[in-house]
């Protein structure tokens, strides 16, 4: 008889039958272990969460007063004999990748990660392990990142640039991750940072949660156009072309996102520059990541699956696409600035 | 080639016109006159020939990428480039070589007539010596698809801040039939003309549109309170054919259209009268299919258009004739500082002196001195195949390129646009096979901006042949819809135009529809923002 895998997919998400509980579930689950903060896999309705340290007051923020056990990089839970065990994914602050084992079987499950050190989050860390559930947002060839500091130097020129021409500088990233990895890296000495509404919320979160961040501003109501001028902006994408941004003008508009690295995707979002910064792993990321767990079986959960799976077989890998409803992360940022009116 | 590299990044990075013409006076000011007579010649359309056909190119630079041949597929499906994927694709190198832009064109011109097995040394060779930026200037050299999203008018604007020429001077030289090796920049921006390229055409002058919707009808009390008097302007049918300059120097002729394109082979038909002109004779006026003395649709004219060779069948079935409009040059002596009815006598003289009456006719003109009578001809422009009415200011001279004041056009359609299709999703019922739904954008800057969605108005064979192209020509999917790439146009007609701060363009439409296809323009002279902007006044 075929024995049962140790994780499946099933149609509420990655679920473990042997330790009853499921991780990054997209439906309301029992017992869900969670990645990393993010909407697409941090989902409402759970009856317990397990998660990590750093992700707590995230989620608080975003599912209310839901039933939260936290644990750090390295520690361990047992359910029913399955151990599970946190490592960093260095995607975002709290973002783990999740090793579960039982007799001697290894699942490791990433989440969304990136290999680059940011800064702010733990370092990626290779686990090993016999099946290694990736993602591959960026699994195509031609998504190669430069060294985050080359990026930034090229932001900071550009703010400096701006300033100098009396304008705002408005810097569109995710509110979660990004915003943070751009904060801090923004060279201070130029101007002051405002934040939008729901990136100032994410903020809050994460330093009610111990992260040190620099130094910004909300815009409210009262903010006027004088105080912003020269100085940079960050908001969330879909902020953008909203009449919160009135304030702000005259502006420059730069969009931080992997998808910059392809001129007509900043075309299509009519950005003035766009800035190739992800917090996912580049191609050649993806693949260093998964030749160090030493894995035989990969299985590909959001991105350019089929692609990715197809080049990982014909370089002697058992790589499976699998169906989840991952990687939506901008929708549920559009929905989350909704109601931002300011 | 990193200065030019870098120009072409900075002009990527930036939408403002004024920050564009200090790029490209920065570039002019810092490289030798090889590179900016190079330069010059690739932001207007003159590229080297190809020297290696694509699939080749392909094969032999992704011998350096080490990914095999359907991810390479699937990649530029990704990027929707060539020669972008190309550079996204190969390994950056340490050691770099800097060749300026000249060296690197005169390498690509030499090697195109050498073997296979030199072309692709030297490709793998130059491929190490290069950055990420530059590699994507040279593939983009390479396959010919050099396309840089600035108009001519901001590269003149530049060269003249810098030559101290005006616009105008500098505009007119940089038409024809020139080339990198047969012109220098020297000669560009000497004081006194002193090249003898005999094909060189004129800019054009283009009309501005009356302002007016269907609903809200220009009425002859206001017409005379902007304009004038009806007896200072020369009213004449505005032709619905292809725009077009003649020219006859030194015994040889030219026919040019709007677009720049010399078309001289596709008219034969005109030839002989042409021939018959005196030497320094350059007219302007619209050739249109022509037969039994009545002028034929549009798209009669179209199906010759695309053709490689003419046949006896089409030229019999399909015949143009030519209206001249005007004359810029009579005996060699530019004359377009001479008032609009000087020059019309002069081309009612050039007409009456011809014997090929038959094909080299003249636009007549609505002898009147009342707004009320011109109105009632506009009306008659449909029946006539017209487009509506020319208005031409009697005194006034031959200006470059779209003028507000002494051109008008007032046409029975007055809301139209050219448009550039750049997304298509399918249709419903019979023609749910088929991309039928389109949406169509206008330039804004070097940035195409979508506007307005239409679906009605092209025949079955037309959207048959739309529909090919979406297929092979998409460049991303999201749902049902294709993002395509720009490349068709498309006359869009509509009933009214409101501001509308919930779509980017900053305009919604009113009943936008399908006038036709017009497969006679590239997209670079699609309408832009700015002129449907215009309609709102
Ligand atoms: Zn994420
Ligand atoms: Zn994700």
């Amino acid at each position: 008889m075929a024995k049962k895998p140790l994780l499946e997919f099933n149609q509420n998400g990655i679920y473990c039958a042997q330790g009853d509980f499921y991780i990054d579930p997209w439906r309301p689950v029992k017992d869900a272990v969670i990645t990393h903060g993010h909407s697409d896999h941090a989902k409402w309705g759970h009856q317990k969460y397990l998660a990590h340290t750093l992700s707590r007051e995230i989620l608080y923020h975003r599912l209310g007063q839901i039933s939260l056990e936290t644990m750090d990089y390295g520690e361990s839970r047992i359910k029913n004999g399955v151990k599970i065990t946190f490592y960093p994914a260095g995607h975002i602050p709290g973002s783990a990748q999740i090793k579960v084992e039982y007799q001697g079987e290894i699942w490791v499950v990433s989440g969304d990660y990136k290999t680059e050190d940011d800064g702010i989050c733990t370092p990626f860390e290779p686990v090993k392990c016999h099946s290694f559930i990736s993602e591959c947002t960026f699994g195509m060839p031609v998504y190669k990142w430069q060294p985050q500091a080359e990026v930034f130097k090229g932001i900071n020129e550009w703010w400096q640039q701006k300033q100098n021409e009396g304008k705002t500088s408005v810097l569109a990233g995710y509110s979660l991750g990004k915003a943070q990895r751009i904060l801090q890296n923004l060279d201070l000495n130029i101007g002051k940072v405002f934040t939008h509404g729901v990136i100032h919320n994410s903020n809050e979160a994460l330093i009610r949660n111990g992260i040190e961040l620099n130094p910004t501003t909300l815009i409210t109501v009262l903010t006027t156009k004088e105080e912003l001028k020269g100085n940079i902006v960050i908001c969330p994408p879909s902020a953008i072309g909203t009449p919160w941004m009135r304030k702000m003008n005259p502006y420059s508009f730069g969009y931080c996102s992997g998808w910059m690295a392809i001129r007509g995707a900043k075309r299509r979002r009519a950005a003035d520059r766009g800035f190739v910064l992800s917090d996912h792993a580049d191609w050649d990321g993806l693949i260093s990541a998964i030749k160090a767990t030493e894995c035989d079986t990969v299985y590909l959960t959001h991105g350019y699956t089929a692609s990715f799976s197809r080049y990982l077989s014909e370089i002697g890998y058992d790589a499976r696409e699998a169906k989840t409803l991952y990687g939506n992360e901008e929708e549920n940022e559009a929905e989350e600035a909704k109601g931002e009116n300011l | 080639m990193k200065a030019f590299a870098q120009l072409f990044l900075s002009l990527d990075e930036t939408n403002k016109t004024n920050e564009k013409v200090r790029v490209i006076k920065d570039y002019l000011l810092s490289v030798s006159d090889e590179d900016k007579i190079q330069m010059l010649a690739l932001f207007t359309g003159r590229k080297p020939k190809r020297p290696i056909n694509s699939t080749q190119l392909k094969e032999w630079a992704l011998e350096l990428s080490q990914i095999p041949d359907w991810l390479f597929r699937e990649s530029y499906e990704v990027v929707g480039d060539l020669a972008e994927t190309l550079s996204l694709l190969l390994p950056e190198s340490e050691n770099q070589e800097n060749k300026s832009l000249s060296t690197w064109i005169q390498e690509i011109n030499k090697i195109r007539k050498l073997n296979d097995e030199f072309k692709k040394s030297w490709l793998l060779n130059s491929l190490q010596k290069m950055t990420r930026q530059e590699m994507f200037m040279f593939f983009k050299l390479l396959t010919g698809g050099f396309r840089v999203g600035v108009s001519q008018n901001l590269v003149v604007k530049a060269l003249s801040e810098i030559s101290n020429l005006d616009p105008a001077t500098l505009t007119h030289r940089m038409m024809g039939n020139w080339e990198a090796s047969t012109f220098s920049y020297q000669d560009l921006i000497a004081k006194e003309d002193g090249t003898s390229d005999i094909s060189r055409p004129y800019p054009f002058f283009l009309a501005y549109p009356i302002q007016e919707t269907s609903e809200k009808q220009k009425s002859v009390e206001e017409l005379e309170s902007e304009l004038g008097k009806a007896d200072d302007w020369q009213a004449e049918f505005k032709w619905d054919g292809i725009r077009a300059q003649l020219i006859k120097r030194a015994d040889e002729i030219f026919i040019w259209s709007r677009g720049e394109e010399l078309a001289t082979e596709k008219f034969p038909e005109l030839h002989p009268f042409m021939m018959y002109l005196p030497n320094g004779t350059v007219l302007d006026g619209e050739i249109l299919a022509f037969k039994n003395e009545q002028p034929l649709p549009f798209n009669i004219l179209q199906t010759r258009i695309g053709r490689k060779t003419l046949s006896k069948k089409i030229l019999r079935e399909n015949p143009v004739a030519f209206i001249a409009y005007d004359v810029m040059e009579f005996y060699g002596e530019d004359i377009r500082s001479k008032s609009q009815e000087a020059r019309r006598k002069i081309l009612e003289q050039i007409q009456s002196a011809s014997p090929h009456q038959d094909k080299f006719r003249i636009s007549e003109i609505i002898q009147t001195n009342d707004w009320n009578f011109l109105a009632q001809e506009r009306e008659r422009s449909r029946d006539l195949l017209a487009e509506g009415l020319m208005l031409k200011r009697k005194s006034a001279t031959y200006q470059v390129g779209r003028k507000r004041g002494d051109w008008w056009k007032w046409k029975v359609d007055p809301l139209s646009v050219d448009a550039v299709m750049i997304y298509a999703q399918k249709g419903h019922g019979r023609r749910a096979d088929l991309y039928t739904d389109y949406t169509f954008a206008v330039w804004d800057g070097d940035k195409l901006v979508p506007f307005a969605k239409a679906y009605s108005g092209l025949t079955d064979a037309e959207i048959r042949k739309v529909d090919h192209f979406v297929k092979r020509n998409t460049l991303e999917k999201f749902g049902p819809v294709r993002t395509v790439k720009a490349e068709l146009v498309f006359e869009i007609g509509f009933e009214g135009i409101n501001k509308s701060t919930r779509h980017k363009s900053g305009v919604a439409l009113r009943f936008p529809r399908i006038l036709r296809w017009r497969t006679d323009k590239k997209m670079e002279e699609a309408d832009s923002l700015e002129t449907l902007l215009q309609f709102l006044k």
